[in-house]
């Protein structure tokens, strides 16, 4: 598993396009607090969910293997047991990040997705990792454990 | 490349501020302001529904306040603080949060006299029962725990018992119950001491105190350690949609900061006990030297008890960090080293004889000690760079008599002292001409 805090920076900084595999249509669910806000940050979202048609203005697909366009990370929000064939997928179609959200830990898909050069990450969220490290959940008052006498940008 | 380790005494200046994103400045801003702008309709909506972080309204949050925030919860080594007027509200925030109406509460008989009211006044007020226990047995702990018991609370080190309270013991009989340990850690401070490590859930503190150090600034924080299963069947007010804040399910939304959100946006949202941001200022600013005011009040508290028991008008010294003190292994486990020694903090107490040898006579020479010491401040805190005293049976417990003062801890004769940060010397000076005068 990758997670210090270098390495999530470079993944954050150079995945712009997430497949969003889970994506609720429903605004309190987690999945959708996510997404919604990788969108604000200027991510490009597409929503993977085979039981709704648009989700957060983005035309949703059934899988990750229909989506028409590169994908940088795939960011799962489904039961660690259901992971693996996502992962697969993930390498099928060359995506630089499997990234399973908190909660999930699926080990077989985390050690396919490194095996086959991409970086894995496990049990934690896209979003909140994205606000500890290019701020705003430091408003919240979380340990960022950033320490640091460089400006933010 | 594995993440470095900051020590404390980095954590205690660099923790939760980074130079300022819109101008640069190196030292904390002070964002003295009620209110933030949003930049949309939809940006409002955003933050509203807690999908973007960001501030609102300086009783939510503050980014002044949010620097002490996460400071003490990287001090802590937890996940996550809460910042609020007082240690009082801190500890009210976190207990609120936590139980509803029939919920039961099992807690250290010899707290802090301002939480044991909470306890056994405000909260049975709102039906929520307290059970009191004697702090020093883990068994009365697990003896009173009932189905009904949502919250196990004790201090780190008594206030004014300096009793040492086992955290890892007492954590246990809190888990195998499936409900967490809140410790109140103002004494030692987080340098000495850091509860979570040793099992504690939910920290609070009064940062008036040794956070602060200059006794100028009321403030207070909660710290959760983001280890606690709060999807274990026995909190549904964090798993279930939250009928305080439009449907959010704490703990599925924010992980391991869960509770911590819960209780900025369910509990210090609605009272409003929020600390200012002028006040987190100054607060930090005596964040920033924990680590070397606590040595040094280590160093002198060990050497007035030392001079205290050689001292013939000194009928009996309690404090834990005296090696043959009943508690001073457990101390010595759980406390970090000062001078090669486990820290004492600051915080002792003592009896002064007198020549009747009764409970009369000991209270008339706690007195005139109090009233003969020359710098020696008399006022009831504690963790000032001062070195202060009080005589409890006079004041703080004048209102109990004879019999609840010995059930509260409190002898006729006992002075409580916290030892500040002038020369050992001329603490010790003060101290013996004061004695000099209890028995005329």
């Amino acid at each position: 598993m990758t997670d210090s805090i270098s390495t999530l920076r470079r993944i954050l900084r150079e995945c712009r396009t997430v497949a969003v595999v889970g994506l609720s249509p429903e605004w309190h669910r987690p999945s959708h607090f996510a997404a919604k806000y990788l969108q604000e940050h200027g991510y490009r979202v597409i929503p993977v969910n085979p039981r709704a048609d648009k989700i957060l203005g983005e035309r949703c697909y059934a899988s990750l293997l229909e989506i028409p366009e590169r994908v940088d990370m795939v960011d799962v929000f489904r039961r660690s047991a259901d992971v693996l064939p996502i992962a697969q997928q993930a390498v099928q179609i060359k995506a630089r990040c499997l990234w399973q959200q908190i909660g999930v830990v699926n080990l077989e898909a985390d050690k396919l997705a490194r095996a086959s050069g991409l970086d894995s990450v496990m049990d934690r969220c896209v979003k909140i990792e994205h606000a500890r490290i290019f701020g705003g959940l430091h408003w919240a008052g979380v340990n960022t454990q950033v320490i640091s006498a460089k400006r933010p940008h | 490349m594995a993440e470095h380790r900051f020590q404390p005494e980095t954590l205690a200046i660099h923790a939760g501020q980074i130079p300022d994103a819109a101008t640069g400045a190196r030292a904390l801003p002070i964002y003295q302001t009620t209110s933030f702008v949003f930049d949309s309709a939809e940006h409002a909506a955003s933050l509203f529904n807690l999908q973007t972080f960001g501030n609102v309204y300086s009783r939510l949050s503050n980014p002044t306040v949010a620097a002490l925030e996460e400071r003490v919860a990287a001090l802590e080594g937890g996940r996550a603080g809460l910042a609020s007027a007082s240690g009082m509200a801190a500890e009210a925030i976190a207990l609120m949060t936590l139980l509803q109406q029939g919920d039961h509460v099992v807690a250290a008989g010899a707290l802090y006299g301002g939480s044991v009211s909470m306890l056994a006044v405000n909260l049975a007020k709102l039906g929520i029962q307290t059970s009191f226990v004697d702090a020093g047995s883990p068994e009365a702990f697990a003896a009173a725990m009932r189905p009904d018991t949502r919250a196990v609370f004790a201090e780190t080190l008594g206030n004014p018992s300096l009793h040492v309270l086992d955290i890892g013991a007492v954590a246990e009989v809190a888990h195998a119950h499936g409900v967490p340990l809140i410790v109140d850690n103002t004494v030692p401070s987080p340098f000495l001491c850091n509860p979570i490590r040793f099992g504690a859930d939910i920290v609070v503190h009064s940062a008036t105190k040794y956070l602060a150090g200059h006794g100028t600034t009321l403030g207070g924080v909660l710290v959760e350690s983001g280890k606690f299963p709060w999807d274990n069947g026995k909190f549904p007010g964090m798993t279930d949609p939250s009928p305080g804040y439009h449907g959010v399910k704490f703990y599925e939304t924010f992980g391991d900061f869960g509770f911590t959100m819960r209780a900025r946006m369910e509990t210090l949202r609605v009272y409003g006990a929020a600390l200012s941001p002028m006040s987190a200022w100054q607060i930090l600013q005596g964040v920033e030297t924990l680590p070397v005011r606590m040595e040094r009040h280590c160093r002198n508290a060990l050497a007035v008890a030392h001079y205290l028991r050689q001292h013939p008008r000194v009928s009996w010294v309690n404090f834990p960090g005296l090696p043959d003190h009943a508690q001073h292994e457990l101390l010595a486990k759980q406390m970090r080293r000062v001078d090669g020694a486990p820290g004492g903090s600051g915080l002792l107490a003592f009896g002064v004889k007198s020549a009747a040898g009764d409970a009369e006579g000991g209270k008339r020479a706690g007195v005139k000690f109090i009233e003969g010491a020359q710098f020696m401040s008399h006022l009831a805190n504690i963790g000032d760079t001062r070195t202060l005293i009080i005589h409890p049976a006079s004041t703080t417990h004048r209102q109990l008599d004879d019999a609840q003062q010995l059930a509260a801890g409190v002898l006729p004769d006992m002075v409580r002292m916290s030892v500040g940060l002038e020369h050992i010397d001329d603490i010790l000076w003060d101290i013996d001409q004061a004695l000099a005068q209890t028995n005329d």
